[in-house]
């Protein structure tokens, strides 16, 4: 089954994120596809470029880019929720005169549309929510 | 209760106007869906059946609140309001004290709505 997992909640401080990983990684070890993650409301923390969590902790923003790379997951950032909590790429931070960016490649700020898109799209959208 | 089955998309409100932005997130995720031509209902659950009472204001929080957001609903073709029966009557609420008409639903009508809809989002 084609798979889409819209994640609500920020890392760290609930749950919704670790649940929304393994979720991610055991559909994907059960041979199913997860056509992407898309990060709303609190969840767009997920994208943070600068996420520096103690070592002995798990790495969510590394480990979404690790199911980016090992499997195409495309990882997509609702724009509106970004902006306003201070998530900005390269292109948005010039636009905003900002002297530095927060999200990077493989994240993509993109609209929510999209989401829209992946509910028509894939077999399953499934919510995670703090 | 046949034609709420005939939509594409639920999206179930659980949140309140104040406190947290998940139903002002919900609601904009109704809109862009409506605007890309899905038809789409709305059930309105727990502390989210406040999202309807009339007349709120926000200022004073330093938010835009969703009062806006509810009126513009029936612009974007969005008319099936559904809301939680009990939710409602537990925060001593009448459907005449809402912003607009909705479909009060409890029991079973309620438990197999989402099994109804290809696509539900929670907020």
């Amino acid at each position: 089954m084609r798979y889409a997992i819209l994640l609500l909640g920020a890392p760290y401080s609930h749950q919704a994120s670790h649940s929304a990983l393994r979720f991610a990684q055991a559909l994907l070890a059960r041979g199913h596809a997860l056509e992407a993650v898309f990060f709303y409301h609190d969840g767009v923390h997920n994208a943070a470029r600068l996420a520096a969590p103690p070592q002995d902790e798990r790495h969510l923003v590394d480990d979404w880019v690790a199911l980016h790379n090992e499997h195409g997951t495309s990882l997509e950032v609702c724009i509106a929720a970004a902006l306003r909590r201070g998530l900005l790429d390269e292109r948005e931070a010039a636009r905003h005169g900002k002297a530095g960016h927060s999200v990077e490649a493989p994240f993509e700020l993109t609209g929510l549309g999209q989401l829209i898109d992946l509910g028509q799209r894939c077999d399953r959208l499934i919510t995670f929510a703090p | 209760m046949t034609a709420h089955g005939s939509s594409d998309l639920l999206v179930i409100l659980r949140h309140g106007p104040q406190g947290s932005s998940l139903l002002r997130d919900g609601l904009d995720a109704a809109l862009v869906a409506a605007a890309f031509g899905q038809r789409v209902s709305l059930l309105f659950m727990g502390e989210g059946v406040m999202a309807l009472v009339d007349d709120q204001q926000s200022d004073p929080l330093g938010q835009k609140g969703t009062l806006a957001t509810i009126d513009m609903l029936s612009m974007y073709d969005i008319e099936t309001i559904l809301v939680e029966q009990a939710a409602l009557e537990h925060v001593g609420l009448a459907p005449s004290d809402l912003m607009l008409p909705v479909s009060l639903l409890s029991g079973s009508i309620l438990s197999s709505l989402p099994a109804s809809h290809r696509v539900v989002l929670t907020f």
